[in-house]
């Protein structure tokens, strides 16, 4: 469904372990099954060599590596620090560009950590040049619990912009506080034009039980269609998209615009 | 007057040198907004829950709640907290109680309690009740006015005209509302120039604020700046207010370029950004033009993103976000602030 909205990028899956993500397990089977549109790009996540292989296997065009900007973060979440995970990003990096496969890098915890608190632009800056420098195309800055305000956002990519190209970077901003559109609108406002979200806002926030994690596609398209921003995609179309998602979830929308669609006006 | 070193603005006149050279001014501009837009280093948010809030809840709210949270809410380090409404109770109900609450509140030092006074009754009634400060209620929509307060747009501003003269004589400050600056659920678009002539009219009657009102949340950053744009022109940023309804989840964004110092292009100099922010605790209160929808933007999440740009507002989050848990207890509901929904799960390494 989202591949007829105008979306140009829908990430698919994510060839992880299944051992570590079960939800994730039938990565190969979601990526041979979907009906790829022309002109839409469907990357998935490629942790490792092996994940890599899998994708490739499984007709993948192109991949994303997912560093950290926390030590802890790392540890915690990839069980090995952020040197040891760029090793192996190389390793994915280098034989994704044989192969022609473009790669997407992420920085999380790009506005803070939930082991470590504030986390130094400079330290979300080194991280991201390195895996532009590795060959990432482009490199999305996650706010991962959502801690960011315009405030420290503004700051970090100050920071990383002096590093990373701003047509490089992409901004993943979690809702967990609220704060996703006015961060992305600051980021904007920066130069940076690549958003990260979520339709319905799918996703919780795994350190704050409860609470909202991505930002909304529809919200997020909203203000960017409001704004005279032009995104190609069709808002009513992925409402319904949304709609879908969450009646076979039994649950609803994290989205407050497709919550507020058609009541108003 | 933008990034120039103020010994060149001292020495130069400045709009003679924009005139001499044009290229100038846009060189200045671009450079500001690369280099990040400038906001106030003090906003004073006005906390409207007690009343626009709890306005929009179905169960009347027992009078010694309202007058719980207003008391806890004069204890946050807030500045203004809108306590109550002089309506006719056959019109809200939910205010019935006016005037037992005002008189019912503890009133804090340097914390003013605006009340709605629709018209001279209720203004009259207000007075007795120990009103310091009230507000009018105008709106930028015929329609929504017809069908709201039951007048046209024009005889809505003799009635207030009547208000504020009165309040005037008593040095009563009155504050003024426009509903509907950003769209309106009756005739949708609203023209960016008839917000700019309620808005005009209200300040040249006597309000010392005028707060603009999103009023079905339908408003974005584009429309946001272009109604504000327009506004300024007729009355000064000092004197603006926004408050916005986050039915669309635009609130904040909203907000954050309302703050933003705005470039105007005619006249040079740019005049300075908004300054006052409507919210209310925990964003009670949802909209009646979109059933199920949230409504006033929360109070939580509005300081959270201000105190995250360094921006003081004099108030205290964690006092807040009580005064929040205490009224959703009292209503039986859950909080509509995600940083309330968030807190305390992240605040062994976020205070």
């Amino acid at each position: 469904m989202l591949s007829g909205t105008g979306l140009s990028v829908i990430e698919a899956t994510s060839f992880v372990s299944s051992k570590w993500v079960p939800q994730m397990a039938d990565h190969t089977d979601v990526l041979r099954g979907i009906q790829r549109a022309p002109h839409v790009q469907y990357p998935v996540l490629t942790p490792n060599m092996q994940g890599f292989q899998d994708a490739v296997a499984a007709g993948a065009t192109e991949v994303a590596v997912f560093g950290s900007a926390s030590e802890t973060f790392s540890k915690k979440n990839i069980n090995c620090s952020i040197d040891e995970s760029m090793l192996r990003f190389e390793d994915v990096i280098n034989t994704a560009k044989e192969q022609q496969i473009p790669v997407r890098g992420y920085v999380s915890c790009a506005l803070g950590c939930p082991h470590e608190g504030y986390i130094e632009p400079s330290k979300v800056a080194e991280v991201a040049k390195k895996l532009y420098e590795m060959g990432c195309y482009e490199i999305s800055l996650g706010d991962t619990i959502g801690v960011g305000t315009p405030g420290s956002m503004f700051k970090m990519l100050q920071t990383v912009m002096k590093e990373v190209p701003a047509d490089a970077l992409a901004v993943h901003c979690h809702d967990t506080y609220g704060q996703a559109l006015p961060n992305i609108l600051t980021a904007l406002q920066m130069g940076v034009c690549v958003v990260d979200s979520a339709v319905a806002g799918l996703g919780g926030c795994p350190y704050a039980p409860g609470s909202s994690g991505n930002v909304s596609t529809e919200d997020v398209l909203y203000m960017l269609h409001g704004m005279g921003i032009e995104t190609g995609a069709n808002l009513a179309k992925v409402i319904e998209a949304g709609d879908f998602i969450c009646n076979a979830l039994c649950r609803k929308t994290n989205s407050k615009v497709a919550r507020a669609r058609g009541r108003t006006l | 007057m933008g990034n120039v070193p103020t010994t060149v603005k001292h020495c130069l006149s400045y709009e003679q040198l924009i005139q001499d050279y044009p290229w100038l001014r846009r060189w200045l501009l671009e450079e500001k907004t690369i280099t990040g837009h400038e906001y106030p280093k003090f906003v004073k948010v006005v906390e409207v829950g007690p009343r626009d809030g709890l306005q929009n809840e179905k169960e009347i709210v027992p009078t010694g709640v309202k007058i719980q949270l207003i008391d806890m809410l004069s204890g946050t380090g807030l500045s203004v907290i809108e306590a109550t409404s002089f309506v006719s109770s056959k019109w809200v109900p939910q205010m019935a109680d006016h005037t037992d609450v005002l008189r019912g509140i503890q009133r804090a030092p340097h914390v003013q309690y605006p009340v709605l006074t629709p018209n001279m009754q209720g203004f009259q009634d207000a007075v007795a009740a120990g009103a310091t400060e009230v507000a009018v209620f105008g709106s930028a929509s015929e329609t929504f006015s017809k069908k709201n307060i039951n007048c046209s747009i024009d005889e809505s501003m003799l009635r207030f005209e009547d208000v504020i003269n009165t309040a005037k004589e008593r040095q009563i400050p009155v504050r003024g509302y426009v509903s509907c600056a950003l769209g309106c659920p009756h005739e949708g678009y609203i023209e960016p120039s008839k917000v700019a002539e309620v808005a005009k009219k209200l300040y040249e009657m006597g309000c010392y604020e005028i707060s603009l009102g999103d009023t079905i949340g339908v408003g974005t950053p584009g429309s946001m700046f272009k109604m504000l744009q327009t506004v300024m022109k007729e009355v000064p940023a000092d004197a603006l207010a926004v408050h916005c309804h986050d039915t669309y989840g635009q609130a904040l964004p909203n907000i954050l370029t309302a703050l933003q110092k705005q470039y105007a292009e005619d006249p040079w100099p740019y005049t300075m950004g908004v300054c006052v922010v409507d919210s209310a605790v925990a964003g009670l209160g949802g909209c009646p033009y979109a059933p199920g929808s949230s409504g006033n933007v929360s109070t939580e999440d509005v300081l959270y993103m201000l105190h995250g740009m360094g921006i003081e507002t004099g108030a205290n989050l964690a006092k807040v976000i009580e005064a929040g848990d205490f009224i959703c207890n009292a209503l039986c509901r859950k909080t509509n602030s995600k940083v309330a929904r968030a807190r305390g799960r992240h605040c062994d390494v976020f205070p």
